[in-house]
């Protein structure tokens, strides 16, 4: 039944309930296709037994007719979840043989909700990366990359850092995946591999259990197929966690509710700087585009202004390195993980250190370790978090005339494995309509919108306000209605 | 002003002490795993404690209550608004890699302490600041030959560092300091002030400097875990400094260890590296805010403090301010005092208080809460010396008894016989061989020596075996030689 | 800013990552180059500008005083790469 691995996760929910098939067929399915994409390099570890248990109790708890809300649904989840017992590995060598005696709350939440973990997926070393090329575990490929599998003509990179879940959904090997976004690691890896990604508000998602990168940015979302899967792994994803003291006491609306289709009289925000010189035409265009079908769905188009966002991206680059240096100085050989022995304890962080980390993180941990030292934090971390603060400021500005924002995603579509390579600088650029929103903790999306010149798919991003969510789905999925957009990977399940 | 004596003239030392004091408490100050001290190595450890990926802390709010009272007990100023940093650094038994502390925002800001000096004087030393902070875990060096083990019970638990202001000048403020502290404290419930178990631990900071010059460069002493080694390790510190300065030597500004055996301080050589903390606000935490109305609430609980306390025994019982000094510096000895003294004269219970009781307690070497006289037994105590039951004299080998048996005063001076002889009749026959066996002595003071009449009365209290009633005695006594 | 090579081996030392010395001219290049790109937010004027902590508008949350974790040793040390008698192990540390 490979049909059923090409389900939306609304579609898949309805067929269970109508019996039409079990989450045991659904499973199995999907375990075939994890398998079959294994030329992508999508998986770290593949749960094959766990996945076919968890059916099973899944289709036990539906006959009784206690299903869950994602009951019987096989997903990925981003290795830098922890999950209890099965390796996670947050894609470093630093993390060897690490198997967690603990679950991340949005994993249980999932669990509890009735999913079923397909196997822990790839990504960019500690999420650390905009093109997943920096894991231990390889590089993933995008399953738009032309040619045979395995023998590709030209090697696209699915985006990153949720790369491995960007490709795995995209290939149908799953019908949704976790991501974790920090500065675009999951509507990024979306635009690339035409899918959907929402990160929502920073404080929605606990991070109790995720592999931290920069704390005061890191926030985990859903990667699906069609808006409204992501509303539904959205709504059981989030949800108030007393053990994660960012975490916001807030319900969790429906989010699958919001999706009316009814945008009336919305203001739409544009944000003139976004139109950053050397925008390639069709960038532009697939904006315009996009501009065009919420004011034919009876939105209204305010250009708004974002001054401070040339400069998101270098307040980015200190503030994430900063908090990172930190958040990795843990992974120090002694209590799980890697351990490289030395003569000395110094030695062995250092050769541990040495050897565990990957050139991008060591390059982050050192520039994050730079600008907090002495000397040099005032001019450096201190000055970025105020420029952040202003980053926040403009935003809460804008939404005094807007109700969302519309962008592109990315500067470009997905580039091929070695471009862009070689000049850290270049690579950054990819977070470049990304980065603002996540300094300033906002709910943002990214939405399939067409594809490129080059047959490639091309996003938008919906930025809403704080705890807003609804109305980005909503926007979100009458752009993904207009867009209609056909075309899929040449490489699929 | 006390200076050290050095080859070229007097020192002057300059101390501040930076007290590490545990926060009593249930649960660690972002984890809920338990804080008792001698567990199982590693049984109260949480995720949390132990740095796995992706845990996160969580504050305990009974810690900021214990924190905020201690700022209170401290007179200190309390911040409505106050951060989390992180402090990075590398150790075996740090496992976050960092300690959350606090920085630049701390919860306490300045404040003071009163020392009491063992001549009756006092003194008030700056505090200038409290604030919250991890503990880090525990190294044991001496298991194996190549190897340290770790412990991470301690790992997390709520610690207060109290720093002083450089405001002492000898090694006996120092301690008085630490004596203080420890004292108020313990008074607020806020740390159970135990040095022994680490559950308070001082860094000292010492310099020297010629009288009236500007400071000279310290050296900090790291984890000093008993007031004796906090005073010992200054004055050998101060004469170090004194030393390499008037050989024409520099200090250099470094981390040093007190050792307890060889009674020496000696460089540190894993803190020999400089140290850059790189501390920042930590992004898992959120700015504590306080709610005034909260801290008032504290404020209200507050017990009685020692310097309270001891103004109210010189004002109300009338004690010396020595005495009243050595009722307050421990609540337990305080709440014994005052039980004794209830509806008593005071000096009287006071004197035997810090006279008998803490004398014995201390030549048995048992703390006030273990005293097998209670304060009702030694109240009762005075109560039999006030109503002629016993004297003075026989209510100290009552005492004795009592301190041997826990047994009450009245039952021990029925048993042994101890009551005192009040008849006259028995009293004067007494006398009266006493006078008969002494008709020299007697002629001696009839002929002006009346410094004699000691001898008379110690001749029958002898004879009375120390029973009679003395005030009778002196009576009778005068009236006979008189007569 | 340009790092030289000694001030990239002095930050690799306070990180305790280990870094070959053929590596450290190529390194200190690109984290000059990241330094001189983060350098324009010289450029803002950031006069009585707070700096922020975190977007989350709200205060720290307490929790009670209650042991409410802990009390697993095995499951604390099952992931330790040497362990004994109940406690981590590392090479020697002089104090």
């Amino acid at each position: 039944m490979t049909g059923l691995t090409h389900l939306t996760m609304a579609a898949a929910l309805d067929g269970l309930a109508k019996k039409e098939f079990t989450a045991v067929e659904l499973t199995e399915a999907h375990v075939k296709a994890v398998e079959t994409i294994r030329p992508l390099n999508a998986f770290i570890t593949e749960t094959p037994e766990q996945a076919l248990a968890m059916a099973k109790a899944s289709d036990a708890r539906r006959a009784k007719g206690e299903a869950g809300p994602m009951e019987g649904l096989p997903i990925a989840v981003k290795d830098l979840f922890c999950t209890k017992g099965v390796p996670t590995t947050a894609a470093s060598h630093i993390l060897d043989g690490f198997k967690p005696e603990y679950e991340s709350t949005v994993t249980s939440n999932l669990w509890r909700d009735g999913a079923v973990m397909l196997g822990k997926v790839n990504l960019d070393e500690f999420a650390m990366g905009s093109a997943n090329i920096t894991s231990y575990h390889g590089n993933v490929v995008s399953p738009w990359s032309p040619g045979e599998a395995g023998n590709w003509s030209r090697q696209l990179v699915p985006g990153g850092s949720s790369g491995g879940s960007a490709a795995a959904v995209a290939a149908r090997a799953a019908l949704g995946a976790t991501g974790t976004d920090t500065g675009g690691s999951i509507r990024q890896p979306a635009a690339f591999t035409g899918i959907v990604g929402i990160k929502p508000t920073y404080g929605r998602c606990s991070r109790w259990g995720v592999v931290a990168f920069a704390s005061s940015l890191d926030q985990a979302g859903p990667m699906t197929r069609t808006v409204e899967d992501a509303a539904i792994m959205l709504r059981s994803m989030c949800g108030f966690d007393p053990k994660d003291s960012t975490s916001v006491d807030l319900p969790v609306p429906d989010f699958r509710a919001a999706l009316t289709g009814d945008i009336r009289g919305l203001k739409v925000g544009i944000p003139k700087e976004y139109r950053v010189e050397g925008m390639p035409a069709e960038i532009a265009a697939i904006w315009d585009q996009g501009i065009e079908w919420l004011k034919q769905a009876g939105a209204e188009p305010v250009e708004i202004s974002l001054p401070h966002t040339k400069y998101a991206l270098a307040t980015y680059y200190i503030v994430a390195p900063a908090e990172a240096s930190s958040n990795l100085a843990r992974y120090d050989g002694l209590r799980y993980g890697l351990r490289v022995e030395g003569a000395s304890l110094k030695d062995m962080y250092e050769n541990t250190r040495g050897a565990g980390f990957g050139k991008e993180v060591r390059r982050r941990i050192l520039i994050g370790t730079y600008v907090l030292s002495a000397g040099y934090y005032d001019a450096y971390y201190n000055k970025a978090r105020q420029v952040r603060t202003r980053i926040k400021w403009d935003f809460d500005e804008a939404f005094k005339q807007c109700d969302v924002i519309l962008t592109p995603t990315a500067p470009s579509t997905a580039f091929a494995i070695g471009e862009k390579m070689d000049d850290p600088i270049q690579m950054y650029l990819n977070d470049v309509f990304t980065v603002p929103a996540s300094l300033a903790g906002l709910p943002g999306m990214s939405v399939p919108a067409g594809v490129g010149s080059d047959g490639l798919p091309l996003g938008l991003q919906l930025l809403g306000r704080p705890f807003d969510e609804e109305t980005v789905l909503r926007v979100g999925q009458v752009i993904e209605k207009a867009a209609a957009v056909t075309a899929t990977p040449p490489f699929m399940a | 002003m006390s200076y050290i004596q050095g080859e070229t003239g007097d020192w002057e030392i300059v101390i501040g002490l930076e007290v590490h004091a545990q926060v009593i408490s249930n649960a660690k100050l972002f984890s809920g795993a338990a804080t008792a001290f001698g567990a199982e190595p590693n049984s109260q450890v949480s995720f949390v404690d132990a740095a796995f990926p992706g845990m996160l802390p969580v504050i305990n709010e009974h810690c900021i209550e214990q924190a905020v009272r201690t700022g209170l007990g401290l007179k200190a100023q309390i911040n409505l608004h106050s951060v989390f940093d992180r402090k990075n650094y590398f150790y075996a038994d740090l496992p976050q890699g960092y300690q959350i502390s606090q920085y630049l925002q701390p919860i306490v800001g300045k404040g003071e302490i009163v020392l009491d000096l063992p001549d009756g004087s006092s003194r008030t030393v700056g505090v200038t600041r409290l604030h919250l902070e991890q503990d880090a875990g525990k190294s044991l060096h001496d298991q194996h030959p190549a190897k340290t083990y770790i412990d991470l019970n301690r790992s997390g638990v709520a610690l207060m560092e109290i720093v002083s202001e450089p405001d002492m000048r000898t090694a006996e403020e120092a301690g008085a300091y630490v004596r203080k502290l420890r004292s108020i404290l313990r008074y607020l419930g806020t740390c159970d002030g135990n040095m022994e178990e680490g559950s308070m631990r001082c860094d000292v900071n010492v310099s020297v400097r010629k009288p009236g010059a500007p400071f000279g460069t310290r050296c900090e002493i790291k984890n000093v875990n008993s007031i004796r080694f906090v005073m010992q390790a200054i004055e050998y510190e101060a004469r170090r400094q004194i030393e390499i300065i008037e050989e024409g030597g520099k200090i250099d500004q470094e981390t040093r260890l007190w050792d307890t055996t060889k009674f020496v301080t000696r460089s540190m050589r894993s803190k020999e590296e400089a140290h850059d903390y790189r501390y920042f606000p930590d992004p898992d935490l959120l700015p504590l805010e306080l709610d005034p109305a909260w801290v008032e609430d504290i404020k209200r609980t507050l017990p009685e403090l020692p310097d309270d306390k001891k103004a109210r025994f010189i004002s109300e019982y009338k004690l010396s301010p020595y005495d009243a000094n050595v009722l307050v510096s421990e609540k337990a000895r305080a709440d014994f005092f005052e039980a004794v003294a209830k509806g008593r004269d005071p000096k009287l219970a006071a004197n035997w208080v810090t006279g008998e009781l803490f004398g014995y307690l201390n030549k048995a070497g048992k703390e006030i809460e273990e005293s097998p006289v209670s304060a009702e037994n030694l109240g009762g105590l005075i109560d039999l010396i006030a109503d002629n039951t016993i004297s003075g004299r026989i209510a100290k080998e009552v005492f004795e008894a009592m301190f041997e048996t826990g047994e009450k005063p009245a039952d021990i001076v029925e048993k042994k016989g101890l009551r005192q002889v009040t008849d006259t009749g028995a009293i004067e026959s007494s006398i009266d061989a006493v006078l008969a066996a002494n008709a020299d002595k007697v002629a001696e003071f009839r002929s002006g020596k009346d410094k004699l009449f000691g001898f008379f009365v110690g001749q029958v209290m002898k004879a009375t075996q120390g029973k009679a009633n003395p005030a009778l005695v002196n009576e009778i006594l005068m009236t006979k030689l008189k007569g | 800013m340009s790092l030289d090579k000694a001030t990239v081996a002095k930050i690799a030392h306070l990180a305790r990552i280990k870094v070959p010395d053929d590596e450290l001219d190529h390194l200190a290049g690109e984290l000059s180059q990241i330094l001189t790109f983060v350098e324009q937010l010289g450029e803002v004027d950031t006069q009585d500008v707070p700096p922020m902590t975190s977007v989350a508008a709200q205060t720290l949350r307490r929790r009670k005083d209650e042991v409410t974790d802990g009390g697993y040793r095995d499951a604390v040390l099952s992931n330790g790469p040497e362990t004994a008698e109940g406690f981590y192990v590392v090479p020697k540390v002089v104090e």
